[in-house]
């Protein structure tokens, strides 16, 4: 009697979230996956029976150098977003206490200020007429007719501008419960700071630093807005493609497909993610109190 | 431990990253105040776009469809985030780990990729596009973090608190309701309000599942960066800034005076 209402609880709790996500994740998401194996129709819809046609498209000349891209400057993005967050959540796990909740407080509220205004922000500061453009002119670093807009140089640029806090926030969290002793028993044992900082800082964080690349990496792959305001015709990501198959050509098929190439690409560092992150005893038992 | 042992260098860098986060949000702030047509030129000080803002009908209908969808999305899913953060923290099942799954899943699929796939959910269903359409849309991404905010909230929690409400006589419904629900509120009401800025701040999802005449404040932005007036922008970002830095200030103090007091 007792076990069965427990049961009944549990199905009462679980039940209302569980049916939303299966209603409006999880059966939207295999919808994708079969929709890119039907065939188009004429009148943007879908067709009927099954095809690997589509499939075959994504073989023709543009497609590959958009995936390629994709790939690289999401790389690249989240290579620079690491390298930055690096010395900075040092930084920030280092300095005095009652300094660092307003450090993180600066990290964040760039953050939450509204994604679009931060793109657009950009878009002001590099405006050919903009202060910035002037100023590397002056200096003769550019010359009067190179555009600082609509290049792949700028999509990157805006890419690690918006992830750079979810590559800095993991690594401080990580570096706030590294005991700093051991770096200054390394130093002590005759090693040299930098050699501190690789060989015991860098081992300590590992889980920081592989939910950083995470946190980049994933929303990287998917972005759209950025190469779509920022960068031209040379600088689209799979993103901009999924987004004119489905509203411009109206081939539902192919943004189908580019979708599941996508998800793949997603689901790959995912599926390496363990394999990095070891096992669990690496973490240091010995928790600072988190502000 | 000696301050020379200490290497300036990341200091140096973060103060750098510092100014790369700040630098365009200051200068977006400043070309606001600039009474030139084209932003970008100085001119002189002026609060010219402001005042052309009050007039602009279409921003002020777009806060309003912003704002009802935001509040209707943060409510539904603050209430089956926190049913679904209880389920997972009290039952140990294989039902629980599916669960956590699903509820973990839509983390880290990209925005592009839940836009699309609800969009054709949508049109295969016949869904007409609009107001309703961005709130299933903004509840289905919500849910998960408010689940994983009331759920880190559940693990601090120290059980033996619902233990002595049973002792005490309390059974399961009272003692989630007078004493859990209680405790697990600042938790609950931080899940909310990331909820809620969430939904006011999404853009691709609700570009992939809008329809006629649901424009939210991010779509049209976003019009207006594509086509429109660019002081016109500045000035409405400088706003919306200066909420955020408000609302940053003002938890912040209350926080504080939580601390005070307790």
């Amino acid at each position: 009697m007792n076990q069965r209402r427990r049961a009944w609880r549990e199905i009462l709790l679980t039940a209302p979230s569980f049916g939303w996500l299966v209603v409006l994740f999880v059966v939207p998401t295999l919808v994708v996956f079969a929709i890119a194996f039907k065939p188009p129709d004429a009148l943007g819809g879908i067709g009927h029976g099954w095809t690997l046609g589509t499939w075959r498209h994504l073989g023709n000349p543009n497609y590959p150098a958009i995936i390629w891209r994709t790939l690289w400057m999401s790389l690249v993005t989240t290579a620079l977003c690491v390298l930055l967050a690096v010395p900075t959540g040092y930084c920030m796990a280092r300095a005095p206490r009652r300094w660092r909740q307003p450090l993180m407080l600066l990290v964040v509220v760039p953050f939450w200020t509204s994604f679009l205004v931060r793109v657009f922000a950009w878009k002001t500061l590099l405006h050919p007429d903009g202060a910035l453009k002037r100023l590397l002119v002056a200096l003769h670093l550019v010359a009067d007719s190179t555009s600082l807009l609509y290049r792949p140089e700028t999509v990157l640029l805006v890419l690690v501008y918006t992830y750079l806090p979810f590559a800095i926030l993991p690594v401080y969290a990580a570096s706030e419960k590294f005991d700093f002793s051991l770096m200054e028993a390394a130093q002590d044992l005759g090693a040299h700071r930098f050699r501190a900082f690789v060989s015991v800082f860098l081992p300590g964080i590992r889980r920081g630093l592989l939910t950083a690349v995470a946190m980049v990496l994933i929303p990287a792959l998917g972005s759209y807005v950025i190469p779509d305001v920022m960068g031209g015709t040379n600088s689209e990501m799979i993103g901009n493609k999924i987004a004119q198959r489905t509203f411009v050509d109206r081939n539902l098929p192919h943004a189908s497909a580019l979708a599941t190439l996508l998800m793949l690409a997603v689901l790959l560092p995912l599926a390496l993610y363990p394999l990095f992150a070891g096992r669990n005893n690496d973490q240091k038992p010995d928790r600072k109190e988190v502000a | 431990m000696s301050a020379s042992r200490r290497s300036l260098f990341p200091v140096a860098m973060t103060a750098l990253v510092l100014l790369f986060l700040y630098i365009p949000i200051l200068v977006l702030i400043l070309y606001s105040f600039n009474d030139g047509r084209f932003s970008v030129r100085w001119d002189h000080a002026s609060l010219k776009w402001y005042r052309r803002l009050l007039h602009e009908r279409a921003i002020w209908h777009a806060l309003r469809n912003s704002l009802l969808i935001a509040v209707t999305a943060t409510l539904t899913s603050t209430v089956l985030g926190t049913t679904a953060a209880l389920a997972l923290h009290r039952y140990r099942s294989r039902l629980q780990k599916v669960h956590y799954g699903l509820v973990y899943a839509p983390l880290v699929v990209p925005d592009i990729l839940a836009g699309m796939s609800l969009l054709l959910l949508f049109v295969a269903c016949g869904v007409q596009l609009g107001m309703s359409t961005i709130y299933l849309a903004h509840v289905s991404f919500c849910v998960s973090y408010v689940t994983m905010v009331v759920l880190a909230r559940l693990q601090d929690f120290d059980v033996s608190v619902i233990e002595a409400a049973n002792d005490l006589g309390a059974n399961t419904w009272q003692a989630t309701r007078y004493v859990l629900l209680p405790l697990l509120l600042p938790g609950i009401v931080a899940g909310g309000l990331l909820a809620f800025t969430l939904s006011l701040d999404d853009f691709v999802i609700t570009f992939f599942v809008s329809g006629p005449g649901s424009t939210t404040l991010p779509l049209y932005i976003y019009s207006m960066i594509r086509h429109g007036n660019p002081p016109l922008i500045n000035a409405l970002s400088t706003l919306l800034i200066a909420v955020t830095f408000l609302a940053v200030w003002g938890s912040q103090r209350l926080l504080a005076k939580q601390r005070k007091d307790g």
